[in-house]
C-alpha cells in the first residue's frame, strides 16, 4: 500500500512524542549526569569524566553477571520461540476451544511479576512445594532438589519459571500470525501435495515473520532486563549464581548507593540491549524476504 | 501430527500451565500450621482465614483500588495518545517516520531498575509523587510504544480507499476518525487495551517507587506484609491468588474480542 507523503502527519505523532519524551529523555539525562559525576551530597558534585565507565568495565562481577545474562536470554529465546510456535500450531482454529485456550494462555501473563516469584517459591520448595517434594520423592537426583542450596537447581527453577511465564506470549503472537494466513494458501499447498512440514516451512513460518519479529524482540528485551521474578525467587543466589544484570545493578545503585557507577553501568546495559535489538530487527526483516516472498 | 496427538499435547501443556497456580490456591485455603505440618495434594480442612485477614484490612483492599485506578488511567491515556499516532504511521510517509518508530520502541529497552531513581526525582519535582496519575504516566513509557506498534498493524489492514471515500464525502478528519475509522478497528483497540492493562497491572518497580501510601499498588503491599509477618505461606498464597483474580476477570470479559482480534491476525 502506497502511503501519502505529508509532513503534517507529525501533528498526529506529536502528542505521543511529547508524553514519551517527558518520561524517557528527562530521566535519561539525569542518568547521564550521574554517570560522569561524583556525588557527595545535595549540591556537592565533582565532574569525574569517564572514571565510572572504566571502573564498571573492569569489574569482574559485572563480567560474570553479563555472561550469565547472555546465557539466560539465549536459552530463553532458544526454548520459548520454538515451543511457542508448537503450541500455536496445536491450538484449535474454531469453536469453544479457542476461547478456553486463549484465556488459559493469557493467565500467567496477567500475574504481577513479584507474585510470579512467590508462586514458584511455593511450588518448588522441597518441604511444601509440589515440584520440590515430587521430584525428591522420585529419588533420581544425587543431591536432593533445593533451589536455595545448589546453583544448578536454582538455574533450572528460574528457567522453568521464565518458560512457564512467557512462552504463552510467544504462543499468542504466533497464533495471531497463523490465523492471518488466508485459506487459499493451504488449498494451494494441498493441490501441490505438500507435506505438513513443507507447509510449515514454506507457508506458515514465512507468514509468521512479522509477529515472530515482535515476539523475539519482546522476549529479548524483557528477558535481558528481568528483575522482579528471580529476585523474589532466589534473591540472586545461591552465591551469585542467579545474579542477573538488573539484580546486580540494583545492588550497586540503590543498595550501596553508588549512583555514579550504577548510572554508567545502566547506560552500557541500555546500549547492549539497543544494539542487539537493532541486529535482531534487521536480521528478521531481511531473512526469508528474498527466497520465500 | 495427527489432530488427536496435537490435542493431547496441548492438554498436557495446559495442565502444566495451571499446576503452579493450583498449588498456590491449595496453599491459600490452608492455615500456615497445617501447611508446615503435612504435605497434601488438596486442602483437607478448607479455611478462609487467610482471605479474611486480607479482606478486613483496609490497607489491603485499598491496594486493589489503587492498582485498578492507575491501570485504568494508563490504558485510557495510552490508547488516546497512540490512536492518532498509529494512524499517522500507517497512512503517511513523513520526515523521520522510521527513526521515530524505532525510537519509540527503544523506550522499552532501558533498565527500569536504574531509571526508577530519576523517575522518583522527576515526579517529586513536579509534585506528582504518590498519585495515581504519576504511575499511569510512568507506565506510558512502555505502553504507548507497544500500543502504537499493535494499532499500526491493525490500521494497515484497513484499505486506504475507505479514508479517501470519506474525505470525498466531506468528512473532516476528527469526525471520520472517531465515527468511522475507530469502529472499524475496534477488535484491534480491544487487543491493545488488553496489552496495556496487562503490562501496567504486572509492573511493580515503577509503581512501588512512585508511591508512598496513598496510591500504593496491591503487589507492593503484598511484599511489605510478607516481610512484616515472616513466612506465613498461607497468607502469602491468598494474597497471590487475590492479585490473579482481576487479571483473570479481564481476560474472561475480553476473550471474544481477543479471539476476533487474533483472527484478524494483526497483532
Amino acid at each position: 500500500m502506497d502511503k501519502w507523503q505529508d509532513n503534517r502527519a507529525w501533528f498526529l505523532v506529536l502528542p505521543v512524542f511529547v508524553i514519551v519524551a517527558f518520561s524517557a529523555l528527562i530521566p535519561l539525562m539525569t542518568v547521564v549526569n550521574y554517570s560522569v559525576q561524583d556525588i557527595f551530597g545535595p549540591g556537592e558534585t565533582v565532574f569525574v569524566g569517564t572514571e565510572w565507565f572504566k571502573q564498571m568495565l573492569g569489574d569482574y562481577r559485572l563480567h560474570d553477571a553479563l555472561l550469565r545474562q547472555f546465557l539466560f536470554s539465549g536459552l530463553v529465546l532458544l526454548i520459548e520461540i520454538p515451543l511457542g510456535i508448537l503450541i500455536a500450531l496445536a491450538m484449535p482454529k474454531k469453536g469453544w476451544g479457542v476461547s478456553i485456550s486463549l484465556v488459559t494462555l493469557a493467565l500467567p501473563l496477567l500475574i504481577p511479576w513479584n507474585v510470579i516469584g512467590t508462586i514458584w517459591i511455593i511450588f518448588t520448595r522441597p518441604d511444601i512445594g509440589l515440584f520440590g517434594v515430587g521430584i525428591n520423592s522420585l529419588n533420581l537426583l544425587e543431591v536432593p532438589f533445593d533451589h536455595t542450596a545448589t546453583p544448578l537447581y536454582a538455574w533450572i527453577t528460574v528457567m522453568l519459571m521464565e518458560v512457564w511465564h512467557w512462552t504463552p506470549l510467544v504462543a499468542l503472537l504466533a497464533y495471531a500470525g497463523l490465523r492471518a494466513i488466508p485459506d487459499a494458501y493451504y488449498q494451494a499447498a494441498r493441490i501441490d501435495g505438500a507435506s505438513p512440514w513443507a507447509t510449515f516451512w514454506y507457508i506458515q513460518l514465512p507468514k509468521m515473520r512479522g509477529v515472530l519479529t515482535i515476539a523475539v524482540l519482546l522476549r529479548w528485551m524483557d528477558s535481558f532486563l528481568i528483575y522482579a521474578e528471580p529476585f523474589v525467587l532466589t534473591g540472586g543466589g545461591p552465591g551469585n549464581s542467579t545474579t542477573f544484570l538488573s539484580i546486580y545493578l540494583v545492588k550497586i545503585a540503590l543498595l550501596q548507593f553508588d549512583l555514579g557507577p550504577g548510572a554508567a553501568f545502566s547506560l552500557i546495559y541500555f546500549l547492549i540491549v539497543l544494539l542487539f535489538s537493532f541486529i535482531f530487527y534487521q536480521v528478521l526483516q531481511t531473512v526469508g524476504k528474498g527466497e520465500k516472498g | 501430527m495427527k489432530p488427536k496427538k496435537k490435542t493431547i499435547g496441548l492438554l498436557i501443556y495446559f495442565v502444566l500451565l495451571i499446576l503452579p497456580i493450583y498449588w498456590m490456591l491449595n496453599m491459600s485455603l490452608r492455615s500456615n500450621a497445617d501447611i508446615l505440618a503435612s504435605f497434601s495434594l488438596y486442602p483437607r480442612n478448607i479455611t478462609f482465614v487467610n482471605y479474611l485477614n486480607i479482606l478486613t484490612d483496609s490497607s489491603w483492599y485499598m491496594g486493589y483500588v489503587n492498582s485498578m485506578l492507575y491501570v485504568f488511567m494508563n490504558t485510557v491515556i495510552s490508547l488516546s495518545f497512540a490512536l492518532p499516532a498509529a494512524y499517522a504511521f500507517s497512512r503517511y510517509r513523513f520526515l523521520g517516520d522510521g527513526q521515530m518508530f524505532f525510537w519509540l520502541l527503544t523506550n522499552r529497552m532501558a533498565p527500569a531498575a536504574v531509571f526508577a531513581l530519576p523517575f522518583f526525582q522527576l515526579y517529586s519535582t513536579i509534585g506528582l509523587l504518590d498519585t495515581h496519575i504519576a504511575v499511569a504516566l510512568a507506565h506510558c513509557l512502555f505502553n504507548i510504544p507497544l500500543a502504537v506498534w499493535i494499532l499500526e498493524g491493525f490500521m494497515s489492514g484497513i484499505p486506504k480507499e475507505i479514508d479517501e471515500t470519506a474525505f470525498i464525502d466531506g468528512y473532516k478528519f476528527p469526525r471520520f476518525f472517531i465515527t468511522i475509522f475507530i469502529p472499524l478497528i475496534r477488535a484491534g483497540v480491544g487487543v491493545t487495551a488488553f496489552f496495556c492493562f496487562m503490562f501496567s497491572w504486572v509492573e511493580l518497580l515503577f509503581a512501588r517507587t512512585l508511591t508512598v501510601t496513598a496510591a500504593k499498588p496491591i503487589s507492593a503491599i503484598m511484599t511489605r506484609t510478607i516481610s512484616a509477618t515472616g513466612l506465613d505461606y498461607g497468607l502469602l498464597a491468598a494474597a497471590g491468588i487475590l492479585t490473579i483474580i482481576p487479571g483473570a476477570l479481564v481476560i474472561w470479559f475480553v476473550r471474544n474480542h481477543l479471539a476476533k482480534g487474533f483472527a484478524l491476525g494483526r497483532v
